[in-house]
């Protein structure tokens, strides 16, 4: 194999394992929605605090993910070695 | 999903697709705004109730968040909201959406990031803006400095990754429709309505969310 097969080759394989840090997120997401059903089950006059806190932390949880996609779509399109 | 184009240059400054697209979308909201708030009057018609409404609902918004005396903020919140939920939404009317371009989503973080530092050593003076670098102990001058870089950073980046990313799975999604027979319009309904409206509001929302805290937070 020529050595920039082998970097685009290492490249997407790469991509792939950086999109593993999707899974991060969604433990957190769900955690927060969890948590926001107890608090909306416990207080359902507050119901729409608790959905714009909710929606905030999850979007603030959700940060780590976007990083991981950031970093596969710059190894697939915008790749330094190429 | 491709890049923005480059249609050509201006005095040295290159135009973009980003750049058009974002002109397109100020010009949309400062009709929609215009259309809205002429002719107002007394007893409101529909067009005033809805204006009304969105300027009640941000004036309590940063009044919850940003405290009662930081009231001067609201319209700035506003405008960037507006601005954002028309260009996050682009994508329903067929535009390749402005904040799907780093530069553009970078250019607003840093607005908010400018704000933070400006409001915070205006309102605590030179000494405490220093001083607030120093807290809770000296030497954690450096993870304070970096603290205060990362967050235009994560700002920007979470609007471009999730504008960005959802902008590559509707190309995808309509690249594989194409080999389809049946029903190739139904499909992307549902898509659009998540990742245009539903995700691009709430990003909205969510950055202009986070602006409010990191200045209110800097102030006090």
């Amino acid at each position: 194999m020529e050595g920039l097969d082998f970097i685009k080759a290492c490249s997407a394989i790469g991509a792939g394992i950086a999109m593993i840090a999707g899974v991060g997120p969604g433990i957190g997401q769900g955690f927060a929605a969890g948590k926001g059903a107890e608090a909306v089950g416990r207080q359902p006059e507050a119901q729409s605090d608790i959905v714009r806190t909710m929606l905030l932390g999850a979007a603030v949880a959700e940060t780590t993910g976007i990083y991981g996609l950031i970093v596969a779509l710059i190894l697939l399109f915008a790749n330094p070695f190429f | 999903m491709e890049g923005p184009k480059i249609y050509g240059e201006i005095f040295g400054l290159t135009i973009t697709q980003t750049v058009v697209n974002t002109w397109i979308c100020m010009a949309i909201a400062i009709i929609l705004c215009y259309l809205l708030t002429r002719n107002m009057k007394k007893i409101p018609g529909k067009a005033q109730v809805i204006a009304e409404t969105l300027v009640t609902v941000m004036d309590n918004l940063v009044a919850q968040t940003m405290g009662k005396d930081k009231m001067k903020f609201a319209p700035y919140m506003l405008s960037l909201i507006l601005f954002l939920a028309v260009s996050n939404t682009a994508g329903i009317y067929g535009l390749r959406s402005p904040t799907a371009d780093l530069n553009c989503t970078i250019a607003l973080a840093l607005m908010t990031f400018f704000m933070t530092q400006f409001f915070g050593f205006k309102s605590k003076g030179v000494g405490g803006y220093l001083k607030s670098f120093l807290e809770p102990m000296p030497f954690l001058l450096p993870i304070n400095i970096i603290g205060e870089l990362a967050n235009p950073v994560s700002l920007s980046f979470r609007l471009f990754g999730n504008l960005l990313g959802g902008g590559i799975i509707m190309a995808l999604l309509y690249s594989a429709l194409a080999g389809l027979i049946f029903f190739p319009v139904l499909i992307p309904i549902p898509f659009h309505f998540y990742f245009d409206i539903f995700s691009g509001l709430l990003q909205s929302f969510i950055f202009t969310m986070l602006s409010m805290v990191f200045i209110s937070g800097a102030m006090d």
